[in-house]
C-alpha cells in the first residue's frame, strides 16, 4: 500500500471503500454474458440452470471460506434444509408459491445457521473442519431417519411449483428455471457484493488474516463471524430452495458430503476470496463434468481431478487469481 | 431488434433440429444410470444387458437403428437425473428414456417423461410407488412388495409356519420389505412376534440376533443390503443357534446371490429366499442368456441388474416392432401394455392396467448341488403382480 493510498484512508475511509468497489467494465461484460446461453444455446439452459444454482452455492460458501477464513465441509446442511423447506411446503402443505418458497428456505437455513454459528466461533483450523463435516453428516442422518417428513432415501413426491407471478410456466426447454435461477444468483450476488465491500467485510479479512489482533483493534470478532455465518446459511438455503423448485425434487443428495465437498473444490478451482471466483469454479467445474462425463460417463472423475491438482500447482490463487496476474490486476 | 434477431436464429435453430429429428433413421434411447460413485457395478451390470441384448438381436429393429446415449447421475441424485433427461429431450432428441438403477432417478424423471411423452423404462427401480408418477413409465425389473408379499403367503400355506420375526436394514427398501412380507404373512394366518430394524452400515449383528432368539420364533425374516453384511448376519445367526432347519430363515434374494454365497460358506445352508431370477435356474432361455453374458464380460455372471437391463431391452424391440417403427411415446406405451414374452428369468408380462411388471416368483433354497452351495428353485409362484395395486388375492 502506497503512501498516498494510506492518506486516502485516513481522509475518508468511506470515500476510500467506495472507490474501491466501483463496478468495472469487466463485471458488467460479465453479467451481459450470462445471458447468452437464452439465445445461443438454448439446449443448455437446463444445464446453465444448475449451474446458476451452484454458483450461488458457491458463492454463500465463499463468503466464510473465502473471506471469513471458516473452512468447511458441512455447508451442504444449509443448501439441504432449504431444499427440504421449499420441499416439504410443497409436497406436504400444498403451496407452491416460488417467491415465498425461496424465502422461507432461506429462513429456515438462517435459523440454523445461526444456532450453529456459537459452535462454529468457538473453534478453529482442523476441529472447524471436523465439526461443519459431524453438523453435516448429522443433518443427513436426520433427514434419512425421518422418512414420514422428507422421505427418506426415496426422495420427496408430489413436488408442483406453481408458476411464477402466476405467469411464468416452467418449460421442458428450461427457460423460465435458467431466466430465475440467475435473477437469484445476480440478488445473492449482490448482497454478496455488499457485504464484501463494507466495513464489515473488511472486518473479516481482518480475522482472515489474523484473528488474535482483532480484539486488539476493538473488533467483535465473534459477533461478525456469527453474522457472516448465519447471512452465508441463508444463501447456501436459497440455493437450495432454488433447486427443489427448478427440479421439482428433492432426495438426500442435497445434504450430502459430496455436495459439500464438491463446492469446496470449485472454490479452489475459481479461486477463493473473491466473488467471481466461486462463479467462474461453479462453471468450470459443472461444464466440464457435463462435457467429460458425455465422453465416458464412468471416469470423469479422474478429469476433474488432474484438473484440481493442476490449478493448485500451478495458479495456487485458482484460475481468476492466476488471470488477474496474468494481466497485472493485483488485488 | 438484436433481441429479436436472436429470438428468431434460436426458432430457427429449434426448428432445424425438430424436422431433423423427423428425418431421422435412427431410434435413440438415453440410458440414465449411476456410471460413478458407489453404485457403478449396478450401472455396469445393467449396460451389460442391455448391450447383450443388443448384441444378440442386431442394433436394428423395424427398419430403424437402435442407438444408446449414455447419462452418468453419479447416485440417488433425482435432479440431476431430471436434467441429464431434460438433455436428452431436448438437446439430443431421444425417443425413449431407460435404465434406472436406483428410485430416485426414477423419481426425477417422472414428470419430463409425462411432460415430453417419452416411453420410460424402468430397469430396476424397485420401490412399487413410482411407476404411477407417470403415465409413460413401464417396469421391466421387480418390486420389492411383489416378491417379499409373495414369501409371506408362502410361508404359512407351504411351509407352514405360524409365527415369525423381522429383521431389516433401517431405510426404505428395508421398511418395504418389513412391511409387505408381513403383510402376506399375517393375511395368511401368521403372526409376527415382532420387527426389529438395523442400521444400514452395521457390522455386528449379535445382539439384534439374540432379541431374536429370545422370543424363540419358528423363522426369521431378514433383509440387509449387499457387501459385508450377508456374512455377518449370517455369522450372528449361526452362532446364536438360530439355522435351519430348526429355525427358519427368509430373506429376498440378494441375500444369497453367488458372490455373497461365497462369503457366507456354510452359514448359508437351507435359507430360503425369494427373487423373480435366479441364475441358476434350469431352463434353455437363461442358460443360453448366462453363456452369452459370461463370454461378454469376463466370466461375470448375470445379476437383478442385468436381466432388468435385458428385459427392458426386449420390451423396446418388441414395442417398436408391434408399431412398426413408429418411435412417439403414447404408441409405445401402448404396445408395451399387456405385452408378454419368455424371459431367461421366466415367463413375463405387463399388466395393462398398473403398467408394472407381472412374473413368476422363485422361492428358493440354498443346497448342495456338486459340492458348492447354491440357490435351488423349491417352488414357483406364477403371474404375482405388485401387491399395493391392490391386484393381490
Amino acid at each position: 500500500m502506497t503512501h498516498n493510498q494510506t492518506s486516502a484512508i485516513v481522509e475518508s475511509p468511506a470515500r476510500w471503500i467506495r472507490s474501491r468497489n466501483r463496478w468495472t467494465i469487466f463485471e458488467i461484460l460479465f453479467w451481459i454474458a450470462t445471458l447468452a446461453p437464452l439465445y445461443f444455446f438454448p439446449a443448455y439452459l437446463n444445464l446453465a440452470s444448475q449451474v446458476a444454482i451452484t454458483a450461488l452455492f458457491a458463492l454463500s460458501v465463499d463468503l466464510v471460506l473465502g473471506y471469513a477464513g471458516i473452512i468447511t465441509l458441512g455447508h451442504a446442511m444449509f443448501f439441504g434444509l432449504g431444499a427440504f423447506t421449499a420441499g416439504i411446503l410443497s409436497s406436504r402443505y400444498g403451496w407452491g408459491e416460488p417467491i415465498s418458497g425461496l424465502l422461507l428456505g432461506g429462513m429456515v437455513a438462517a435459523l440454523a445457521g445461526y444456532v450453529t454459528s456459537f459452535l462454529i466461533v468457538r473453534v478453529q483450523h482442523l476441529a472447524l473442519i471436523m465439526v461443519t463435516l459431524g453438523l453435516g453428516l448429522l443433518t443427513f442422518e436426520l433427514a434419512n431417519s425421518l422418512r414420514w417428513l422428507t422421505g427418506g432415501t426415496d426422495g420427496l413426491t408430489g413436488i408442483s411449483t406453481w408458476k411464477i407471478f402466476g405467469y411464468f410456466r416452467f418449460d421442458l426447454w428450461g427457460y423460465t428455471s435458467y431466466a430465475y435461477s440467475l435473477a437469484v444468483l445476480f440478488l445473492g450476488f449482490l448482497i454478496c457484493r455488499l457485504v464484501v465491500s463494507s466495513s464489515f467485510g473488511l472486518a473479516l479479512r481482518g480475522i482472515r488474516e489474523n484473528v488474535q489482533r482483532m480484539p486488539a483493534i476493538g473488533s467483535d470478532y465473534k459477533w461478525h463471524l456469527r453474522k457472516v455465518y448465519t447471512i452465508s446459511a441463508a444463501i447456501a438455503g436459497i440455493a437450495g430452495a432454488l433447486l427443489t423448485q427448478t427440479t421439482n425434487t428433492v432426495t438426500l443428495e442435497v445434504l450430502s458430503f459430496q455436495r459439500s465437498a464438491d463446492v469446496v473444490v470449485m472454490l479452489i478451482l475459481g479461486g477463493t476470496g473473491r466473488l467471481y471466483g466461486a462463479i467462474i469454479g461453479a462453471v468450470i467445474f459443472l461444464v466440464a463434468k457435463d462435457q467429460l462425463a458425455g465422453i465416458n460417463p464412468q471416469y470423469w472423475f479422474l478429469w476433474i481431478g488432474i484438473l484440481l491438482m493442476a490449478v493448485v500447482l500451478f495458479m495456487p490463487k485458482g484460475i481468476l487469481g492466476g488471470l488477474s496476474r496474468l494481466i497485472r490486476r493485483e488485488d | 431488434m438484436a433481441l429479436r434477431i436472436a429470438a428468431i436464429v434460436a426458432l430457427g435453430l429449434s426448428a432445424a433440429w425438430t424436422t431433423g429429428a423427423m428425418a431421422q433413421e435412427t431410434v435413440k434411447v438415453g440410458l440414465i444410470l449411476p456410471y460413478s460413485g458407489p453404485f457403478a457395478d449396478a450401472a455396469k451390470q445393467l449396460e451389460a444387458g442391455v448391450t447383450l441384448y443388443i448384441q444378440k438381436h442386431g442394433d436394428e429393429v423395424a427398419g430403424k437403428k437402435i442407438e444408446l446415449i449414455r447419462k452418468d447421475t453419479g447416485g440417488p441424485n433425482a435432479d440431476v437425473a431430471r436434467r441429464l433427461a431434460q438433455e436428452l429431450v431436448v438437446r439430443d432428441q431421444v425417443d425413449i428414456l431407460a435404465g434406472f438403477a436406483l428410485t430416485p432417478e426414477a423419481v426425477g424423471v417422472a414428470e419430463i417423461a409425462t411432460e415430453a411423452k417419452k416411453l420410460t423404462v424402468l430397469m430396476n427401480a424397485a420401490t412399487s410407488s413410482i411407476i404411477d408418477l407417470s403415465p409413460y413409465m413401464v417396469r421391466t425389473s421387480v418390486t420389492i412388495p411383489q416378491v417379499n408379499y409373495a414369501l409371506g403367503k408362502w410361508a404359512v400355506e407351504e411351509a407352514g409356519v405360524k409365527q415369525a420375526y423381522t429383521l431389516v436394514s433401517d431405510y426404505g427398501p428395508g421398511h418395504d420389505a418389513e412391511s409387505s412380507f408381513a403383510k402376506g404373512f399375517t393375511e395368511a394366518g401368521g403372526t409376527i412376534l415382532g420387527a426389529d430394524r438395523t442400521p444400514v452400515a452395521n457390522p455386528d449383528f449379535s445382539a439384534y440376533v439374540q432379541r431374536v432368539k429370545d422370543s424363540n420364533p419358528e423363522a426369521v425374516y431378514i433383509f440387509v443390503p449387499g457387501g459385508a453384511q450377508p456374512a455377518a448376519i449370517g455369522k450372528a445367526l449361526a452362532d446364536r443357534g438360530l439355522s435351519p432347519p430348526d429355525t427358519k430363515i427368509f430373506a429376498q434374494g440378494e441375500l444369497t446371490h453367488p458372490e455373497a454365497l461365497e462369503s457366507m460358506g456354510e452359514t448359508a445352508r437351507g435359507v430360503i429366499t425369494t427373487f423373480h431370477y435366479t441364475l441358476e435356474r434350469d431352463d434353455p432361455l437363461n442358460k443360453e442368456f448366462v453363456d452369452g453374458y459370461h463370454a461378454a464380460n469376463n466370466g461375470r455372471s448375470p445379476d437383478l441388474f442385468s436381466i432388468g437391463g435385458y428385459d427392458g431391452m426386449h420390451l423396446i424391440y418388441e414395442a417398436l416392432k408391434k408399431t412398426n417403427g413408429d418411435a412417439s411415446g403414447d404408441a409405445l406405451i401402448e404396445a408395451a401394455k399387456g405385452m408378454s414374452w419368455d424371459s431367461p428369468r421366466g415367463p413375463m408380462s405387463i399388466d395393462p392396467e398398473t403398467r408394472d411388471v407381472v412374473q413368476t416368483v422363485y422361492i428358493r433354497e440354498v443346497q448342495e448341488v456338486d459340492g458348492k452351495l447354491q440357490n435351488v428353485v423349491i417352488h414357483e409362484i406364477p403371474e404375482v403382480k405388485d401387491p399395493l395395486h391392490g391386484a393381490a388375492k
